[in-house]
């Protein structure tokens, strides 16, 4: 022990001046990287003509930090995390306490029971028409999220095929609902189920001749057909509406009884007394949407213990060997991936009934980035770690829309809104950074003999195709 | 199910027939025509690059050969033309499981859910492709159990039953080579192809390989097709051996004949620098002990 | 007929801008086999660091020459880019080199949000329109060609001969050949692989800032969101040529850039884009490795 304890002090010099080198580089590195972006504004004057001013002062902020912040990491968060790591090293791998607390244990239980009460709580704080934020915001926003993940995470975490045109089976459900409610005025229960069909039926007709593909390619190709639907739903102008999509979609009715139009008799304010507010439609909406992740969620895991749910797996860990243990590679393939657009398809119709309007602005590349990127900081395949990956990165950036208070730090011309999406792109590198296994690395096993015991995340494979 | 070569008899599984495999200018199987008897192990053997993993994959439906025709009977009589089927319906039709040089297993599911997925097709089957099963309904859970059961005798008969619930990358190097051939033998086939399976197995996991493949052969009454390149595997357990070399069949018999044979000798040490080597250190290493 | 020569002088042009980003995309996935979304932002950067360099200089020198302008600006968007494709790969990519393949895809999708609206943020979300640099053209009958035309065409040519002799005929471009057909085996053999990979992505993205200024030049306008459509082209050229093939790459360019032009000259504008991606999904299904790419064989 005094040995290593000398050393660490006879290295502290060393490391020192090792971390004032590194901070100068970072330092310097920064100002190349910033001088033009940060240093200089670019704007256009009166007579519309681009100039320039420059903001030396901002630029010395960004300098310092990059610099100060490397001579720190270096200087004292590594060898800090050095020691730890070292001192762990020394104890010995720390035995994981099967004894997990009460919180850890009934972990779902408890979620359901919040989620559940989530809309009356927030209604006895908030007021009907002040919950309406919360509920609107962040528990549908959150949950649609959550259902297109799970619905994802059947295709890249499951069956380990990378889709990266998720959004396009989005969109199908969404123009279904909104086109055939338009046109033949079918209810939102009817053309729920429908919207699913359809999206799975897309997923099919789509993985067909793609599905020979491997990795990379088929990730290309998936994206070029989620691109295909985006612009053909934006230029087909005649039935999509174009650019300006579909307005005034008709809302889902609590199975008919009860309607939320609000010139119509059996409005539900109306049939109760209720004075009138959009709080009560979202209200129902969120436990519609509730329901509906549900239900992705009990046949995901249904499916993960019957032998299609298997061959996935075992599709993403090996195809050749699957091939050789007489499994059809290419249906089994096409299954996972209906089944993901099919979710996908009743999550859109949700989107459509709960925005009444719909436009091809919704479905860009960036909502499938945004939605693998749930699935893969999630943990692939694993449920729960995906549900607190759409948690903290949807609701993360939610909060930031409500984070008024920041204007009376950074001024009144502070939008946090503008950072809404840079903070979203870091949080993603940093998770991948810390976590590249995501939150919830290891998998549950489907079957057992003797004990369940989870598999650890270095075992499992991301699949090739 | 096409009639095949009239002339066969029930007790031939497996017959090749002037089976060529070309890739670009290589010839890489050259007019060969062998056959595998049921009920029996047959050892396929040659030096390294002779073509032995090439006619796996021709048989097994990995590779479509140039030329040839690969007849397999089953049991009740029924014959697949096998070079007409895809990879998985050799499996899946005709009863041919397969294992691969480099082990290929789930590393990421654990031992016994690799088992499990070997028994996809009868799964599929009980579950109503699904829907069934999905809604609780049929004899899925009645198939299921039988599924486990199934394995659990596998396991036992591969000396696996300990590990069962641990994931298969973990395993080591040996347990891994038993648990792709009791993987193989869920699918429940008619013919066992194994691709080098005492590769890198140290003596103690060689002996309880031998010890495996014979009670598969005497209990189940599946027939194996073997390549291997440890003589002492291939001499002990096979009842018939084919030496190939440079894709041509030089020699076809019983292990004394063949070890007997003299262009088989010839094809070992006079050709292969690697094996000559090989026989030399082993020859110089037993003079000076 | 000159109808169609003029389109195919278009699309040649275009193709050649592509063609520079595809290599990026290309180098890299052969190189550590990974997708870099975020180098559509790089060449995003170039264009806005030539957009500044040019603010900057004619306001110091007033009638500066314009080949000497461009020239800086294509130096200096190649310097800023450089440094931040350098950082980004030390930064965001390195620690993930051989863990979990998405890994990687994901912080480089996440690269690509953070550069696309870290310009939005400093530089704000509306269009910086530039004068147009160069004005001339010349007409052989009715075809028209504009000098800026032949200047990309050119430098896209003089840039790919120095770069195919990089690749082809230095130590250096040895050392990211066998880099990239086994990275262990190079490590083993001196190759320096970080340093290796490091300047494979300063090579990038200097092509990509050479891009990024031709299309300034050529559009006379710039955009934090210009990222991604043309990134998403190029990168569709990369796996249309075969990706991990560098004539594949500028073919693929070319192709894109053809097929879009053609396309709109002769169909409508506003299915352009769908014909690209329609066409990339239909040779792929036919030659699933792309054009020039290496058959992958199964390996059983």
């Amino acid at each position: 022990m005094p040995n290593t304890n000398s050393s660490a002090n006879e290295t502290a010099p060393g490391v020192m001046a090792q971390a004032v080198r590194e901070g100068l580089f970072a330092g310097v590195l920064a100002f190349g990287m910033f001088l033009l972006y940060v240093g200089i504004e670019t704007y256009q004057n009166i007579d519309n003509a681009l100039v320039w001013r420059t903001r030396w002062g901002l630029l010395a902020i960004f300098v310092l930090v990059a610099a100060v912040g490397r001579f720190l990491i270096v200087g004292f968060v590594k060898p800090r995390l050095d020691r730890r790591k070292l001192s762990k090293a020394k104890a010995g791998i720390p035995e994981v306490s099967d004894d997990k607390g009460f919180f850890h244990k009934n972990f779902l239980k408890l979620s359901m029971l919040a989620l559940v009460l989530y809309p009356p709580i927030v209604v006895s704080l908030y007021g009907v028409q002040g919950s309406l934020k919360f509920v609107d915001n962040f528990g549908i926003q959150i949950l649609i999220y959550v259902m297109l993940a799970w619905g994802l995470n059947v295709v890249v975490g499951l069956a380990g095929l990378l889709d990266l045109g998720y959004v396009a089976f989005y969109a199908v459900g969404a123009y279904s609902y909104a086109l055939l409610s338009d046109t033949f005025g079918l209810s939102f229960w009817l053309l729920l189920p429908l919207a699913g069909i359809l999206a799975a039926f897309w997923g099919i007709i789509l993985g067909f001749p793609v599905l020979r593909l491997r990795g990379d390619y088929l990730a290309i190709v998936t994206l070029a057909f989620g691109e295909i639907i985006r612009l053909v739903l934006m230029n087909w102008s005649d039935v999509t509406g174009g650019t300006a999509g579909i307005s005034g979609i008709a809302k889902a009715s609590i199975f008919g009884i009860w309607s939320f139009d609000v010139g119509a008799d059996n409005n539900f304010a109306k049939v109760f007394g209720l004075p009138m507010s959009s709080a009560y439609y979202k209200i129902f909406l969120f436990y519609v949407i509730l329901a509906l992740c549900l239900i992705t969620a009990y046949v995901t895991i249904k499916l993960r213990s019957m032998p299609i749910g298997r061959a996935w797996e075992a599709l993403r860990e090996d195809e050749i060997a699957c091939r050789s243990l007489g499994i059809d590679t290419v249906k089994t393939k096409l299954t996972a991936f209906a089944i993901g657009a099919m979710f996908g398809g009743f999550a859109g119709s949700f989107f459509a009934a709960r925005q009444g309007f719909v436009s091809p602005e919704s479905f860009v590349f960036l909502e499938s980035a945004v939605i693998l990127a749930i699935v893969v900081l999630g943990g692939m395949g694993s449920l729960t770690g995906i549900a607190i990956a759409a948690v903290v990165m949807i609701g993360g950036t939610e909060l930031l829309r409500e984070m008024e208070f920041l204007k009376h730090v950074f001024g009144p011309d502070f939008t946090p809104e503008l950072y809404r999406m840079l903070l979203f792109g870091l949080a993603m590198v940093a998770v991948m950074l810390f976590k590249p296994r995501g939150f919830v690395g290891s998998r549950e096993p489907t079957a057992f003999l003797k004990e369940r015991k989870a598999v650890s995340g270095s075992f499992t494979k991301e699949g090739h195709g | 199910m096409t009639p095949g070569n009239t002339t066969m008899t029930r007790d031939t599984i497996l017959k090749v027939e002037h089976l060529s495999m070309r890739f670009g200018g290589l010839m890489a199987i050259n007019d060969l025509s062998l056959e595998a008897k049921r009920g029996e192990i047959t050892a396929l053997i040659g030096p390294n690059g002779a073509g032995k993993t090439t006619v796996f994959n021709c048989i097994t439906g990995f590779y479509k050969p140039t030329m040839g025709m690969i007849t397999l009977t089953q049991k009740d009589g029924d014959q697949f033309l096998l070079e007409r089927l895809s990879d998985f319906e050799i499996t899946k039709k005709a009863k041919v499981a397969r294992t691969f040089q480099n082990i290929r297993l789930f590393s990421g599911l654990t031992v016994l859910e690799n088992l499990l997925v070997a028994q996809h097709n009868k799964l599929m089957k009980a579950s109503g492709y699904t829907i069934m099963g999905l809604l609780g309904l049929g004899s899925y859970k009645r198939e299921a159990d039988g599924a486990i059961e199934l394995a659990r005798q596998w396991l036992e008969k591969a000396d696996l039953i300990d590990r069962a619930d641990d994931p298969a990358g973990d395993l080591p190097y040996g347990a891994q080579r038993r648990l792709e051939i009791a993987r193989a033998m869920c699918t429940g086939p008619e013919l066992l192809c194994l691709d080098e399976p005492a590769a890198g197995l140290n003596p103690k996991e060689s002996l309880a390989l031998n010890t495996l493949l014979n009670s598969i052969r005497d209990e189940t009454g599946t027939s194996i097709l073997l390549i291997e390149h440890d003589m002492s595997v291939v001499m002990e357990i096979s009842d018939h051996v084919v030496v190939l070399e440079y894709g041509q069949k030089i020699s076809d018999g019983t292990p004394d004949h063949v070890k007997n044979d003299p262009k088989v000798i010839a094809a070992y040490l006079g050709v292969d620098d690697d094996e000559l080597e090989e026989v030399m250190h082993e020859e110089l290493d037993g003079g000076s002990h | 007929m000159e109808y169609f020569i003029q389109q195919l002088l278009n699309g040649l042009t275009l193709g050649s801008i592509y063609g520079l980003v595809a290599i990026g995309y290309t180098m890299v996935y052969g190189i550590i086999g990974m997708i870099n979304f975020a180098h559509g932002d790089i060449f995003m950067l170039g264009g806005f660091a030539a957009l500044i360099a040019f603010l900057v200089l004619t306001s110091f020198i007033a009638g500066v020459p314009v080949a000497l302008a461009l020239l800086i600006m294509m130096v200096v968007a190649m310097l800023v880019t450089s440094l931040w494709n350098w950082t980004i790969e030390r930064v965001a990519y390195r620690p993930l080199r051989g863990s979990f393949r998405l890994a990687p895809l994901i912080t480089a999708i996440g690269m690509s949000i953070v550069l696309s609206n870290f310009i939005q943020v400093t530089q704000g979300p509306r269009n910086k329109p530039i004068p147009p640099l160069i004005n001339d053209v010349y007409h052989f009958g009715d075809v028209t060609v504009s000098l800026k035309q032949l200047v990309i065409v050119v430098v896209t040519a003089v840039l790919l001969t120095v770069f195919w002799y990089i690749v082809n005929k230095t130590p250096l471009g040895r050392a990211q050949r066998a880099t990239e057909q086994d990275r262990k085996m190079a490590a083993l053999l001196g190759v320096d692989v970080d340093r290796t990979i490091s300047i494979t992505f300063i090579m990038g993205a200097a092509l990509a800032a050479v891009a990024g200024t031709m299309y300034l030049m050529y559009y006379g306008v710039a955009s934090f969101a210009d990222g991604f459509i043309p990134g998403v082209k190029a990168f569709t050229a990369a796996v249309l040529g075969g990706i991990g093939s560098l004539p594949g790459a500028v073919l693929g360019g070319l192709l894109i850039g053809l097929i879009e032009s053609l396309w709109s000259a002769y169909f409508s504008i506003a299915y352009k884009d769908v014909a690209t991606f329609a066409i990339l999904a239909f040779v792929l299904i036919f030659k699933p490795t792309g054009i020039l790419g290496r058959p992958e064989v199964e390996k059983v």
